[in-house]
């Protein structure tokens, strides 16, 4: 009934976003066209995260585990069956989606902190298995590489022109944000948070919390593979350095630093730590010593994140409307 | 009458300390029953039981015949069983149509899936839910207020509006853990009418109290615990007069 | 059985390591209710100053090397005391009230300012100690065991004994272990809460900047980047012993690294680093109080 999906002041924000990622290859060298192509992926990332850590209100602090599994099940789908790399994203949503909930059914009921901590170390252990080259798939240390570049309608994508990866990345990017605005605005949405507000009340009520912390798990690592299928298509080699427990505090920096349930603000995070550091090159070294810092203040100054929005599920019109309706 | 609830020699001990002991009672369906006892006597305990929070060491409680010890909470809400909170448990930061609407979950169906791709059903079952939950809001007295966040409300409005998120989720069974905890005199007095209303949409009442004046109005029937054993049950007039439960409350001098 | 022997004393010198950074960790949860995730950073603080202590000033030349080192680890343990107290302050007494997440932050940002302030200060590449220590070895039933393991295995044994009696039995030490279990109360109770977090920030940095230092002479290199994985496994040693349990945090500590050390020698050396995060899991999906801690039920 809610059939509004956002309010305008959103739409017009997101329409003149959308306009200046498609005009950005008339105005960007290539150079700064591939650090775009970095934003949508981090935004990608960072609002798979937000459904688990700003809508459930759960500490995952490993999500570049699931990254990781959805990239290397395209990487090895495409070098060693030869499936075109765009074919492999249901398969990496799938795969990252069933290895999320699995990993995370026995210790999804763990307080805040604790699960923070698990899934650190969750992280960690998907990190050393990929050098390990588990099961003999992920190539060790080295990673895997010659994955093919991706086709779309006969049309093969290369790297000497980014701003074909550029519509690609944000396109799925547009699509994502539609969806989780339409999933904000659901019982599903609603579910979510119950379970972050009060788990014990959402239970109390008769929200089975078990099964929504899985949810909220295996569709945000399936967003997080599908993520790591165009990463992995995007860069032709992939390597566990990339998917270390770094990345995953970045993008916990990411969500926490836009504001956590805040789909704009999660995506504003993201932009601003992929491009202040871009524009700040000389400090490249330091610029991690400023995160550290900008975390350590914002929470005792904007703990609520940069662009946090209440989300406006129900007006009074759309109450009246509903009851009247027979 | 037959019993919907029936607890037969409930017993839940935590470390050593034996919180409820060998209790047994029946909440008939159409009633409203009343648990009373001291503090410390084991009621939110029992309460829990019931609700599937805790997990019986010995005993069986059964639903409409059908036996929910070790049912998960969210399960028993499906069965027929909700319920409020002693320290109030709403969320907070919604708006309070969205806490009623959380009772509703459990009766509607739409998942990720569906939200994604919005198809009519799901439209019409979020609009019926929508419809029913403003019902729910005026039925308690708030209506008018559903897009407050429900810490905004006061203390005695949200304890009504947590009796509208149970009721949301068609309960045969309604328990209420001190429903008029932080209540003045006038509330209390409404919260009495509210609950013979509930009665009369056939849903059944159990609820503990410590307002005498209430359990005394509200309750036809009423089961006394004291150190996590029964020690009296009966109507309000014979339990008033029982000397167990004076004592109870009381004490007695020579103790 | 000789390489059995080996890895039990190396996996006691480890463990006495994690137990001593354990011991933070676990002081800290007990009173706060917060994972302080600079705590690593702050073992990896003590390590670099511990070097460069050492090499600016010489001590073990002019003192004689047991004076000198004793010096040094005072020095060590009371500066890195001190930028315990000032991260309390700055990072997280302003939190004190905030949501559990806020602090957790906090703390992350912390961390990653500390690590971060010491790759610029040194360098991002490993840093090797002065060779000041005699590389012997003593005959220990028949088996040669490095001296510098023993020595290890004692001074964390001598510093968590003291710090043991100190809570158990100081009016002091019992202020600590009330506040710990109920803040409210203690502060009823005229326990100044404050100055207990105070403390708690002087003595559980003060242990992990000294066991940074017993880190720097016992492998003879630091990196910048140690903190974390000390720290994570100190925090599993944490966990495994019953968080907020001092004598747990001993336990546990051990326990890791005899763990990781069988483990690396016997089933795994690839895969030693998993070992304490599989610990870890494991522990909390089957006793999440740990060894010695206790089973709380939830309050409804």
């Amino acid at each position: 009934m809610p059939n509004r999906t956002m309010t305008r002041g959103l739409g017009i924000a997101y329409a003149i976003a959308a306009a200046a990622v498609a005009a950005a290859p008339l105005a960007l060298n290539a150079y700064w066209i591939d650090v775009l192509n970095s934003v949508g992926l981090y935004v990608l990332l960072a609002l798979s995260l937000n459904l688990i850590l700003g809508d459930a209100g759960l500490f995952n602090m490993g999500h570049a585990a699931f990254y990781a599994v959805g990239a290397y099940t395209s990487a090895i789908l495409n070098t060693r069956l030869e499936i075109p790399i765009l074919w492999t994203l249901p398969a990496s949503a799938l795969v990252a989606a069933l290895f999320a909930a699995l990993v995370a059914r026995p210790v999804v009921h763990l307080r805040g902190d604790y699960l923070l901590v698990v899934t650190i170390g969750l992280g960690e252990i998907v990190r050393i298995a990929l050098v390990n080259d588990v099961f003999g798939l992920t190539g060790g240390a080295n990673g895997l590489f010659g994955i093919s570049r991706p086709t779309i309608f006969g049309h093969r994508l290369t790297s000497r022109k980014p701003q074909e990866f550029l519509y690609l990345i944000w396109a799925f990017v547009a699509v994502t944000v539609f969806l989780f605005h339409r999933l904000e605005q659901s019982r599903f949405g609603r579910a979510l948070n119950y379970l972050r507000e009060d788990p014990i009340a959402a239970e109390g009520s008769g929200v089975n919390t078990a099964r929504y912390r899985l949810l909220a798990f295996a569709l945000g690592a399936a967003w997080a593979g599908m993520t790591g299928t165009l990463y992995a298509a995007k860069m032709t080699i992939i390597s566990p350095e990339s998917f270390g427990s770094w990345e995953s505090v970045v993008i916990f920096l990411m969500v926490i630093l836009g504001g956590a349930g805040s789909i704009p603000g999660v995506m504003l995070g993201a932009a601003l730590v992929v491009i202040l550091p871009e524009l700040f090159r000389g400090f490249a070294s330091a610029r991690l010593l400023v995160f550290g810092l900008v975390m350590m203040v914002m929470m005792v100054f904007r703990p609520q994140g940069l662009l946090p929005y209440r989300l406006l599920r129900f007006k009074e019109s759309d109450l009246r409307r509903a009851e009247d309706a027979p | 009458m037959s019993a919907l609830l029936e607890l037969r020699n409930v017993t839940k001990s935590f470390g050593g300390l034996t919180a409820v002991g060998d209790v047994s009672f029946d909440v008939p369906a159409g009633s409203v029953v009343g648990l009373i006892g001291p503090n410390g006597a084991g009621k939110t305990t029992t309460f829990n039981l019931i609700t599937g929070n805790y997990v019986p060491d010995h005993g069986t409680i059964r639903f409409e015949g059908r036996a929910i010890g070790g049912m998960r909470t969210n399960a028993i809400v499906r069965a027929g069983i909700a319920r409020t909170f002693q320290n109030v448990r709403l969320f907070q930061q919604l708006p309070a149509v969205e806490n009623v609407l959380a009772g509703r979950h459990c009766r509607t169906r739409a998942g990720a899936l569906a939200a994604f791709l919005r198809p009519p059903w799901q439209a019409r079952e979020e609009r019926e839910a929508a419809a029913r939950a403003v019902r729910e809001l005026e039925f308690v007295g708030l209506g008018g207020r559903a897009l407050e966040l429900a810490k905004n409300l006061a203390y005695g409005d949200q304890r009504r509006l947590e009796i509208a998120r149970a009721l949301a989720a068609d309960p045969k069974l309604l328990i209420l853990d001190e429903p008029a905890g932080g209540m003045n005199e006038q509330e209390t007095d409404e919260l009495v009418g509210l609950i013979a209303r509930i009665r009369a949409r056939g849903v059944t009442t159990l609820l503990i109290e410590h307002d005498m004046s209430l359990v005394m109005r509200a309750c036809e029937h009423i089961v006394v615990l004291e150190y996590g054993e029964k020690i009296a049950e009966g109507p309000p007039d014979a339990i008033q007069r029982d000397p167990k439960v004076i004592e109870a409350y009381l004490g007695t001098e020579d103790a | 059985m000789e390489q059995f022997f080996q890895q039990l004393t190396n996996g006691l010198a480890v463990g006495s390591i994690y137990a001593l950074i354990a011991l933070g960790y676990t002081m800290v949860y007990g009173v706060l209710r917060l994972i302080n995730f600079a705590h690593g950073d702050l073992f990896s603080l003590g390590a670099y100053l511990g070097l460069t202590l050492l090499t600016s000033f010489a001590l073990q030349g002019r003192l004689g090397l047991a004076l000198g080192l004793l010096v040094l680890a005072v020095m060590v343990m009371g500066l890195i005391a001190v930028v315990g107290v000032v991260l309390e302050r700055a990072a997280y007494r302003p939190l004190r009230d905030s949501p559990r997440l806020s602090a957790v932050v906090s703390a992350l940002g912390a961390s990653i300012f500390l690590q971060n302030a010491l790759m610029l200060v040194y360098g991002a590449r490993y840093q090797v100690y002065p060779d000041i220590l005699p590389q012997a070895s003593i005959r220990l039933l028949g088996l040669d065991v490095p001296v510098m393991r023993i020595v290890v295995v004692l001074v964390a044994v001598v510093m968590m004994a003291g710090l043991y009696v100190f809570v158990q039995k100081t009016r002091t030490g019992t202020a600590m272990r009330a506040a710990a279990i109920d803040q409210d109360a203690a502060s009823l109770m005229g326990i100044d809460v404050n100055r207990v977090v105070r403390l708690v920030f002087v003595i559980g940095p003060a242990l992990g900047g000294g066991a940074g230092l017993l880190v720097g002479l016992y492998y003879g290199q630091v990196g910048f980047t140690m903190g974390w994985s000390y720290g994570m496994k100190a925090f599993t040693a944490a966990i495994l012993g019953g968080i907020g349990n001092i004598p747990g945090a001993m336990v546990g500590g051990l326990l890791l690294g005899l763990v990781e050390a069988f483990g690396a020698a016997y089933l795994s050396l690839a895969w030693k680093d998993a070992f304490a995060f599989g610990v870890l899991i494991l522990i909390l999906i089957v006793r999440p109080s740990g060894l010695l801690g206790e089973r709380v039920a939830e309050k409804i």
